[in-house]
């Protein structure tokens, strides 16, 4: 009985041991899994932090030299070393908010053609084509807005504009083809896809229950869509918006192409432009000396800056609207 | 299995790497215009001397002058001159070494003008400077007689991007203008009074091809290549010159009798009868005294490869060669590496 019990005995401690060596070596990978983890997510906050480190150390002789200066001020000479960056904010910032608020009616509307009003098949066709524009390289929109989208407005679109609406601040001067309305609508085309994309899966997210609901209760189709469908899928909608906001500010090569680059603030959209991404791609590589490069460089971290402070308030936006509100995430 | 796939992978790419460390590697950096000529010219010394390879990266002339000062290429390429104190804070005596020649067309889009149009030299200052502003303004109609000049607003476009194409073309305007040397200077970036920019000779040219009225400046062999119409200039002598690789080499010929020793030198609005007036050169940035010796004398070997056999393939592709006054000089210079 007894040699039985200490056979037991030494099974179970045995069996213990290895259960502990395994605890322990679970313990082990588990530690080693949240310390990888916990490294890669660092090292990708540290090369944002390196950026903004080496930016700002770049600018430096700009900031010294300019100081708010460089903001407010609006006369570009590298010649004679006087930077000052306005034109390029208004630029930027102008086309972009104007790219979204055309941009945003339509790709919604695309949206729920695909998902309430379209039969399946067809929308989800609709849904692949319109994410294939978003595949497309920025710079074959590029050289088709400067050599067919701009010609057409040179000649077709603007002198409409300035033969009706010309009495109107936004549409004087001559018709150059290429201009802010260039760059606006380039944009635009370009961040249709991205909100599209995006509010088609938000508008799929909203409960069938709630589309019956409303049905039940006597709605029209848009009376359906306006009342549950939209309420529910808002802050949904709403972030795709800054994605596309995001992408409309950072990009580059097409509006480059189509925006004039002229460095000037002009009410009118028929005027040649520039944007902050379009004079850094533009000046770069050729930069004449160390202050016209930190000038650069310091254009570089206003938009990193611009970027921060417009995602900010969109998530401020976002969650104004959804305050209390129940729907999907955002 | 895995571990033996990767040891093997990692064997034969150490093996290839060390394999194509056996011939001497010679990096360099610098200017996009000469890049095609380069490229030819690697591709055939290679085939010449296959122990040496060259590395080329066009990142622009202030690239290549800012990569050959910290000394991490092993020749620089530019369009400009470094300037004294460019040259004084490179840490060694820096050569510049004129390989070909560049020119810059004034080109325009004019239904009904076809090509040839004269235009002399206050009257294309004026038109940048944004004060002729009709195609039958008097000034030029006068040097343009039976052309029909239609009455409509000229367009000017420009570089937006920094180039050695407008250093050369800025060079020249403040050179034959004062107003714009005051006003505006010269630079690879310059605050231009009017007109739209266009990124690359591709986007001006674009610009231009497809607007009407447009006027603009591209590089010769740009030019010539797109069939792009071009205007007739009238140079420092009087005489109305077109613009091709002969009147181009023609302004080296002109300035050979002040060509100064280290070749840093404008060669815009040279007096020479047939010279065309926006010519440049662009040059190779090699040190003086190398480190690495052997490096430094398979860089001499290929500098004098490219100053005869490498001269002849400039034409073709629509480069001015150095005239023979200024090949002799080259000649010397090239001596002097050590």
């Amino acid at each position: 009985m007894q040699q039985h019990d200490s056979a037991v005995l030494k099974k179970i401690m045995a069996t213990e041991a290895e259960t502990s060596c395994a605890v322990r070596s679970g313990a082990h990978g588990d530690r080693i899994f949240r310390w990888l983890t916990f490294l890669f997510a660092a090292a990708v906050l540290l090369i944002l932090g390196l950026m903004i480190f080496e930016m700002t150390k770049e600018s430096l002789p700009a900031i010294t030299k300019f100081g708010w200066g460089f903001i407010t001020g609006s006369n570009w000479d590298a010649v004679q070393g006087d930077f000052a960056s306005l034109p390029f904010l208004y630029g930027s910032i102008v086309s972009s908010i104007l790219a979204i608020l055309l941009a945003t009616p339509l790709s919604v509307a695309t949206a729920l053609f695909i998902t309430e009003v379209a039969p399946k098949r067809v929308g989800g066709m609709a849904a692949s084509l319109i994410e294939l524009l978003a595949a497309i390289p920025s710079v074959i929109y590029g050289l088709w807005g400067v050599l067919v989208m701009a010609p057409w407005l040179q000649q077709t679109v603007q002198p409409w504009f300035v033969e009706h609406l010309g009495f109107l601040p936004f549409f004087s001067g001559a018709p150059y083809g290429v201009s802010m309305m260039a760059g606006v609508l380039i944009l635009a085309i370009m961040i249709v896809p991205i909100i599209t994309a995006i509010s088609r899966e938000v508008l799929l997210a909203v409960p069938q229950s709630q589309r019956e609901a409303a049905v039940a209760l006597g709605a029209t189709k848009w009376e359906m869509i306006r009342i549950a469908v939209l309420p529910y899928g808002r802050s949904g909608v709403l972030g795709g918006v800054i994605l596309g906001l995001g992408r409309a500010i950072g990009e580059t090569m097409a509006v480059t192409m189509v925006i004039g680059n002229t460095p000037q603030i002009s009410l009118s959209l028929l005027s040649p432009a520039y944007t902050m991404p379009s004079v850094i791609a533009n000046e770069f590589a050729e930069a004449t000396n160390a202050l016209h490069s930190s000038a650069l460089m310091e254009i570089g971290l206003m938009l990193l800056v611009v970027t921060l402070i417009i995602n900010a308030l969109a998530r401020l936006l976002i969650w104004k609207v959804t305050k209390g509100q129940k729907g999907g995430a955002a | 299995m895995l571990k033996k796939i990767s040891i093997f992978a990692l064997v034969c790419l150490m093996a290839t790497v060390s394999l194509a460390s056996a011939e001497t590697l010679i990096n360099g950096a610098g200017a996009t215009f000469p890049y095609p000529l380069y490229s030819k010219w690697f591709s055939e010394y290679a085939k010449i001397d296959p122990s040496v390879k060259f590395n080329y990266q066009s990142i622009g002339s202030g690239g290549g002058i800012k990569q050959i000062t910290a000394q991490t290429v092993d020749f620089g390429a530019s369009d400009k001159f470094l300037s004294d104190d460019e040259l004084k804070a490179a840490p060694g005596k820096l050569l510049h070494i004129p390989t070909v020649m560049g020119a810059v067309v004034v080109t325009y889009n004019l239904p009904g003008v076809p090509k040839g149009l004269k235009l002399n030299s206050e009257d294309v200052a004026n038109i940048f400077l944004g004060k002729i502003t009709k195609w039958n303004d008097k000034r030029i109609a006068d040097d343009n007689p039976g052309v029909n000049l239609p009455d409509k607003a000229i367009m000017v476009v420009h570089r937006s991007d920094g180039s050695g194409t407008t250093s050369i073309f800025t060079d020249y305007l403040s050179g034959v203008n004062s107003e714009w040397a005051q006003k505006v200077g010269k630079g690879a970036s310059v605050k231009w009074p009017v007109g739209l920019g266009g990124k690359g000779n591709e986007g001006v040219a674009g610009q231009i091809k497809t607007t009407q009225y447009t006027i603009g400046y591209v590089e010769l062999a740009y030019a010539f290549e797109n069939k792009l119409p071009f205007a007739t200039l009238k140079n420092k002598a009087g005489s109305w010159v077109e613009p091709s690789i002969q009147s181009t080499s023609a302004a080296a010929n002109a300035a050979i009798k002040h060509m100064p020793s280290d070749y840093r030198i404008s060669l815009v609005n040279q007096p020479a009868k047939d010279a065309y007036p926006i010519v440049g050169f662009t040059w190779l940035l090699v040190y003086q005294d190398q480190k690495d010796k052997l490096k430094g004398k398979k860089v001499a070997e290929f500098l004098n490869w490219s100053l005869h056999k490498g001269q002849k393939m400039a034409a073709p592709m629509l480069y001015a060669p150095l005239p023979e006054s200024v090949l002799k000089m080259v000649e010397k210079t090239i001596k002097s590496i050590n």
